[in-house]
């Protein structure tokens, strides 16, 4: 017998005393629960996220569309990076404002390449208020988990309010779980040494989160 | 090193002695106390607490109910997503097949995610008898690895380490294992943090081979989700070509929906944050969407058994099985805040180690038919359980298998287990209780919940502590509350008796 047939046998016997039960699931589990915990306006939902993402130390920035090129470049500048990772399928216009040197996320790039990159820019899929959230699916202007990972520096752009729920359940809705899912909630960080908070053992130590308000022709395409 | 508890001594004596190691002592209170405050305070941010609480332990009983259904569902959502579905029936065969696997790619190290499971089946023991090293990639794991030392508390395994113990361990041994500590390393967490940082790095970059387990598993889509910290997890779950997945089979969802329940609920009843820093989620392997892969190319999922299904045949015992790894009910459980983890001889401490092992493992040895006397009953473990684990009942439950015998599941197989009188069961038990005895704050932060639990609390000590509790009164109920003294005495803390 192998071992999967063995394994199963075993739960069937064990769940002798359980008896039939056809119950179908959307039925058999209450879900009473909330789908987001309080009324707010939409404003408020993204001061929320601005909130709770700076309480686990991810720095705020909002900014304006067409602000977005300068603040990117401004954050690069600061930062003092020669070189950044980008997406292939990120916007062009973000990078008109900096020297930093663009590294294309490719596959063959090996992690010790990836390494040597000072930041990485990407978008996300969807944003926690609620949480202090973002999630990154690997959609093409966010590219492949390990260039959020490996760099000590991310920059996030997150589209408010389109990109911006309430809560964990309304995320889930949005997402699609077949991609790769990295839910980020503010920058690694440890409190395994007497329970002292250490920001970056293994992921990026700065992360920075820039709210960009009024896509220009938002009306127009949607 | 971590995994193997062979030879421990049963619960009273460990107690016994690392209630006398007041370092030890120190750390654990600290450390229990800060994330037990900051765990009512994320809770009582979500008015649906209770809602939550319920939906988690309904959506864990149905899954379990239906759990041969389940595990059919995920093998093939799992391998119409590109993976691989081994089923292990214990420790032996999932620790050769993750064997096999390593040794498939040619490799001879593999980094690790911090997992339950692995350490349950002693994996990194296995792993290096067959002459591959397995990395600890997690800062405490990477701690107690190094300290060739056991892990103390589910979430924060090195607990029980202060930051000067840990300097001194990070300076003698990292060069045995890869890059030596900075010179001049001091205690500062930060420059501990850098220190590891630096020394893990090194291995993540060249890896070839990951390993970790998972804390949920969908059904539905065959989608594996794991939840930390430090980023550790996501190195070794993105980087490596090969990821192995060991986990165990209760820990299925039916749908891609559950994780709103468990996702709210987890990280604030382990960490006590609203979310934790990262959680990973991956189907299969990944095309990612671009032209090459996002993600490990080939990904192996170990369905692990070892004493699971046993655990299911028990109608009482079987509830142990919801519980989500949360160790929200080891930071109240007085009695883990006195003993520490190690006491428990398994890899499963405190309230929920004290029901789980013995039945994962059964009851032969002293350590595990002592481990459901390492209670004071006092709830305090149910109360927080965000699956609703009745915590108490089981211990009682388990108590009485041990005292009185009869029927149980061993490996699939209904046997009749012989009732412990006179045997080493009874003895560890009456060290159990007399230890408890000997210990006044224990015992008594238990009983002060006595009216609350009155169903379980027995007027005289259950089973063999009988002979001995017969010709002496347990200490009477007293009429204050639990809450009420737990507020006014800050948590045992300022209670004559329960301070060191
Ligand atoms: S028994 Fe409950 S409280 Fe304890 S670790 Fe498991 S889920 Fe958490």
């Amino acid at each position: 017998m192998s071992s999967r047939e063995r394994i199963l046998g075993r739960v069937r016997r064990a769940l002798a005393d359980v008896g039939q039960d056809d119950t179908p699931y959307e039925q058999a589990v209450p879900r009473d629960y909330l789908r987001e915990h309080g009324e707010r306006s939409v404003e408020r939902t993204v001061d929320l996220l601005a909130e709770n993402l700076a309480e686990y130390r991810a720095i705020v920035h909002r900014c304006a569309e067409d602000e977005l090129a300068a603040v990117i470049g401004r954050l690069l500048a600061e930062r003092g990076s020669k070189t950044v990772l980008v997406p292939a399928g990120l916007d062009e216009e973000w990078f008109a404002a900096t020297d930093a040197e663009r590294v294309p996320d490719r596959g063959e790039s090996t992690p010790h390449e990836l390494d040597r990159v000072d930041s990485v820019v990407t978008a996300c899929a969807v944003a926690v208020a609620e949480t202090g959230t973002i999630v990154l699916d690997g959609g093409p202007d966010q590219g492949r988990r390990r260039i959020t990972l490996v760099p000590d520096h991310h920059i996030c752009v997150v589209r408010v309010p389109e990109q911006v729920v309430s809560a964990v359940p309304q995320a889930l809705e949005r997402l699609d779980p077949a991609r790769p899912l990295t839910w980020i909630s503010g920058p690694s960080a440890t409190s395994d040494i007497e329970l002292d908070r250490v920001e970056g053992v293994h992921g990026p130590r700065s992360l920075e989160v820039v709210l960009v308000s009024g896509r220009p022709g938002a009306e127009a395409t949607s | 090193m971590s995994g193997t508890f062979v030879g421990m001594p049963a619960f009273p004596k460990a107690a016994h002695d690392a209630v006398h190691n007041e370092t030890l002592r120190g750390n654990l209170r600290h450390a229990t106390h800060t994330i037990r405050a900051k765990r009512a305070n994320a809770v009582a941010e979500l008015s649906d607490w209770a809602e939550l609480r319920e939906a988690g332990k309904r959506i864990k009983d149905h899954t379990l109910r239906h759990l041969d259904r389940y595990l059919v569902q995920l093998e093939e959502a799992v391998t119409a997503a590109g993976g691989t579905v081994h089923w292990a029936a214990d420790a032996d065969e999932a620790n050769r097949i993750v064997a096999d696997l390593v040794k498939a790619t040619g490799e001879s190290e593999v980094v690790k995610v911090k997992s339950m499971a692995t350490q349950e089946i002693g994996l990194n023991e296995a792993l290096e008898a067959e002459g591959i090293r397995a990395y600890e990639t997690d800062l405490a794991e990477l701690i107690v690895q190094l300290g060739k030392d056991r892990p103390s508390h589910i979430l924060v395994p090195a607990i029980h380490r202060n930051r000067g113990e840990i300097r001194d361990i990070f300076r003698k041994e990292m060069s045995e294992w890869g890059r030596p500590a900075p010179e001049g390393l001091t205690d500062t967490p930060a420059e501990l943090a850098e220190a590891a940082r630096l020394h893990l790095r090194e291995k993540f970059l060249r890896a070839k081979v990951g390993i970790s387990g998972a804390n949920f598993m969908i059904a539905e889509t065959g989608t594996l989700v794991v939840v930390e910290s430090e980023g550790n997890g996501r190195m070794c779950l993105t980087l490596p070509e090969t990821l192995i997945s060991v986990v165990g089979i209760e820990k299925i969802l039916p749908t891609w929906r559950d994780l709103e329940v468990f996702l709210q609920t987890l990280p604030r009843s382990s960490t006590a944050e609203r979310m934790n820093p990262y959680t990973s989620m991956w189907t299969g392997t990944s095309d990612g969407g671009a032209e090459a892969g996002d993600g490990p190319r080939h990904f192996h999922l170990v369905l692990l058994d070892n004493g699971r299904t046993d655990t299911l045949a028990d109608e009482v015992g079987r509830q142990a099985l919801r519980c989500i790894r949360c160790s929200a009910c080891l930071n109240v459980c007085p009695v883990y805040e006195r003993a520490g983890g190690h006491a428990y001889g398994s890899v499963y401490p405190g309230p929920i180690g004290a029901i789980l092992s013995p039945q994962l493992r059964g009851t032969a040895s002293d350590i595990d038919a002592s481990l459901p006397y390492a209670s004071s009953l006092c709830g305090a473990c149910y109360e927080v359980c965000p699956v609703a684990i009745d915590i108490p009942e089981v211990l009682v439950h388990l108590r009485e298998r041990v005292v009185e015998g009869g029927p149980v599941t061993r490996e699939g197989n209904k046997v009749v287990l012989q009732p412990a009188k006179g045997h080493a069961a009874e003895r560890a038990a009456m060290r159990a209780a007399r230890w408890a005895f000997t210990h006044p704050g224990v015992l008594r932060s238990g009983q002060r919940l006595a009216s609350r639990t009155r169903r379980l609390h027995p007027r005289t000590l259950p089973g063999p502590g009988q002979a001995w509790s017969g010709s002496r009164d347990l200490p009477a109920v007293p009429a204050e509350p639990f809450r009420d003294w737990w507020q006014r005495t800050n948590g045992g803390k300022t209670e004559k008796g329960t301070s060191k």
